[in-house]
């Protein structure tokens, strides 16, 4: 579905949104370690930007990316399994929270190295396109990532072989702790400019106002445009990592986040639906997640005899570490 | 008999992947018009949608080759200058290296980097002249570092045809290196190479060190047997291969164009002392460590493994013990 879908784009904010509720509950039950960057308030932009892409279309996440995972098509309940290290999860277990990736769906990763993905995600687009394939690729960031200079490298080449790739900037307001306006000299749409890519700026916290300028975007990208830039502005209403649970980091206002929280994507897009609609989703929603928490926990742990297995494609084999 | 370079070989193995092989493509800068001397009349027989010339961004192009990778191509990069490895050690080793493990086995990126020229081009000074392969094999990307047109070849084609990312060293020292060559083939990976047979001592010998070490132990003939081991592929590294040399002639010297910490050597000897009680200690011969290449040609020298020290070291070796 690339048109207008208000249930659907509701489903998948509120899937989004109480996955990450429940995977925040099984970090404090010690179920997921290391903790997880949360997705929360970000909501609409993964929502947004996917309900306009086909299921061939490819994309890559960030270090905060169960949100583009599962709008892209993944199963929250292979995710979650991963999550808490399960051999069940979409990875085997191998990945965890910022390496999800699913490429049945299209999903070359969740990267946990900030600005790198978009030159991976424009080289696997092109390589899809030249075999004659149909698609379009999408690549989310962060606002710290339009400092990182493999990205702007990216952007060059992109723009300059005119690759369909949708470069998603969401400007969350902060990398980690550092607020935009003491990290980007100029503008993140001017970055775009620079390299003759034409950006669009829109509120992140409107999942359907997302979803239309991706699909004008995509539109022109299939129709032999080269690269966008989409600057989605949205807020994180929870930690930068959920270590901050612990450790009370100060650098947001207390008002800042309490105003923020008011324009919340999932009270948008579900203001679009009659109750019963809205209510219908919800209880689905609850029902996928809960046996999604069930099917999660009940995996077994990888066996730690094959903590290297795929370490090589080739079948290559190393050596073990021991005396 | 064909006589055959080593940067023909080169050559050769490309154009002979890309005949092959659909998938496979190459990028890389001023590789249309051949400024390294490999790429040589590829573009006109493959065109520009298989030569790309790209712009200088090599962190974004080799993640480009990454993507391209894990969408069923098998892209080869050049990179023009060695020390260009160590702006893109991010991209290969935190990507393209960890994708299919981290992924639980989705996908694999079968990737190849080749570097003609690498090591010291005498004169290129500080930032043009090193050989990073010792990084490659720490970190556990495939990596190979032929000696010969023959091995250049065969490498070359082995590396493109691996579904893992490979890196692939072509020695300045070697490249004007030209034989007698009959028959072209693939040379499998990981799998060394006794190239002098000999009963005294076994010199391991990297890349174009190879061929100092045999000049060497000619000189030698007479004094010492030495037998020299070309391991070829540095990781995964024929331990069966080198062990088998080392427990006939039981005395080991290493060659090897590394900084001396943590270079290759260190773990050749460490492999073979844990497993092989050897007559005399052993010794290597290396780059300083910290080398940084200086610019006048007599300095460069002097910080790369000389046939001097290498003699010196076979001599002590077969002294002791």
């Amino acid at each position: 579905m690339t048109g207008p879908d208000p249930v659907g784009l509701y489903r998948t904010v509120r899937l989004i949104r109480r996955f990450e509720e429940r995977a925040i509950a099984l970090v404090d039950a010690g179920e997921i370690v290391g903790g997880i960057h949360p997705y929360l308030g970000q909501e609409g932009v993964a929502a947004g930007v996917c309900a306009a892409l086909r299921p061939a279309d490819l994309v890559t996440g960030t270090h905060r990316g169960h949100g583009h995972v599962l709008a892209k098509g993944a199963d929250p309940a292979r995710m979650l399994a991963e999550l808490c290290g399960r051999v069940t999860g979409l990875n085997r277990g191998r990945g965890g929270s910022m390496h999800a990736a699913d490429f049945g769906v299209g999903v070359l990763g969740a990267n946990a190295i900030v600005g790198a993905a978009g030159a991976i995600l424009t080289g696997a687009v092109w390589a899809r396109r030249r075999r004659g394939d149909d698609v379009v690729g999408a690549t989310f960031f962060g606002d710290g990532a339009v400092n990182e200079g493999m990205l702007l490298e990216a952007f060059n080449l992109a723009a300059l072989w005119r690759v369909p790739v949708l470069f998603v900037c969401e400007n969350n307001g902060y990398a980690t702790t550092m607020p935009v306006e003491g990290a980007v000299a100029g503008t993140i749409a001017g970055r775009a400019a620079a390299f003759g890519m034409p950006a669009t700026a829109v509120d992140g916290q409107d999942p359907e106002k997302v979803r239309e300028v991706t699909a004008a975007a995509v539109a022109r990208m299939r129709a032999g445009g080269g690269p966008e830039l989409v600057e989605a502005r949205t807020y994180r209403f929870d930690a930068h990592h959920t270590f901050e649970h612990r450790v009370r980091l100060d650098y947001r206002p207390p008002e800042e986040v309490a105003a923020a929280r008011l324009r919340d994507p999932v009270l948008i897009q579900g203001a679009r639906l009659p109750a019963e609609a809205r209510a219908a989703v919800d209880a689905e929603v609850e029902a996928t997640l809960a046996a999604a928490v069930d099917f999660a926990l009940a995996g077994p742990a990888p066996d730690s005899a094959t903590a290297l297995d795929h370490l090589y494609a080739s079948g290559l084999t190393a050596r073990t570490g021991g005396g | 008999m064909p006589r055959l370079s080593y940067r023909r070989a080169l050559t050769r193995a490309l154009a002979d992947e890309m005949t092959r092989d659909e998938s496979v493509f190459l990028l890389g800068e001023d590789i249309r018009v051949a400024a390294a001397g490999v790429t040589t009349g590829l573009l006109k027989k493959f065109g520009p949608e298989r030569v790309l010339d790209t712009p200088l961004s090599e962190q974004a192009f080799t993640s480009f080759a990454t993507g391209a990778a894990l969408a069923g191509a098998r892209p080869v990069i050049e990179f023009q200058i060695p020390s260009l490895l160590f702006l893109v050690f991010e991209q290969i080793v935190n990507h393209a290296h960890k994708f299919p493990l981290m992924t639980g086995g989705q996908c694999a990126v079968p990737v190849t980097y080749l570097v003609p020229g690498s090591g010291s081009r005498t004169g290129w000074a500080g930032q043009h002249s090193d050989h990073p392969y010792s990084l490659f094999a720490h970190v556990g990307v495939t990596t190979v570092v032929p000696a010969t047109p023959a091995d250049a070849y065969g490498l070359l084609v082995s590396a493109i045809r691996c579904d893992d990312p490979v890196v692939v060293f072509a020695p300045a020292g070697a490249l004007d290196v030209r034989d007698d060559v009959t028959d072209l083939a693939p040379v499998p990976l990981g799998r060394g190479i006794v190239r002098r047979p000999g009963a005294d001592v076994t010199v391991v010998a990297v890349g174009h060190l190879v061929h100092d070490a045999l000049a060497v132990a000619d000189e030698l003939a007479g004094q010492v047997s030495v037998e020299v081991f070309d391991p070829r592929t540095l990781y995964p590294f024929d331990w069966d291969g080198l062990l088998d040399s080392v427990s006939r002639t039981g005395r080991l010297v290493v060659v090897d164009d590394s900084n001396r910490s943590c270079g290759i050597a260190g773990e050749i000897i460490a492999t073979v002392v844990e497993r092989v009680a050897l007559a005399a200690p052993p010794r290597r011969v290396t780059r300083p460590d910290g080398a940084v290449l200086p610019f006048a040609p007599a300095l460069d020298r002097a910080v790369q493994p000389g046939r001097d020290q290498l003699t010196a070291a076979i001599q002590l070796t077969c002294k002791d013990g």
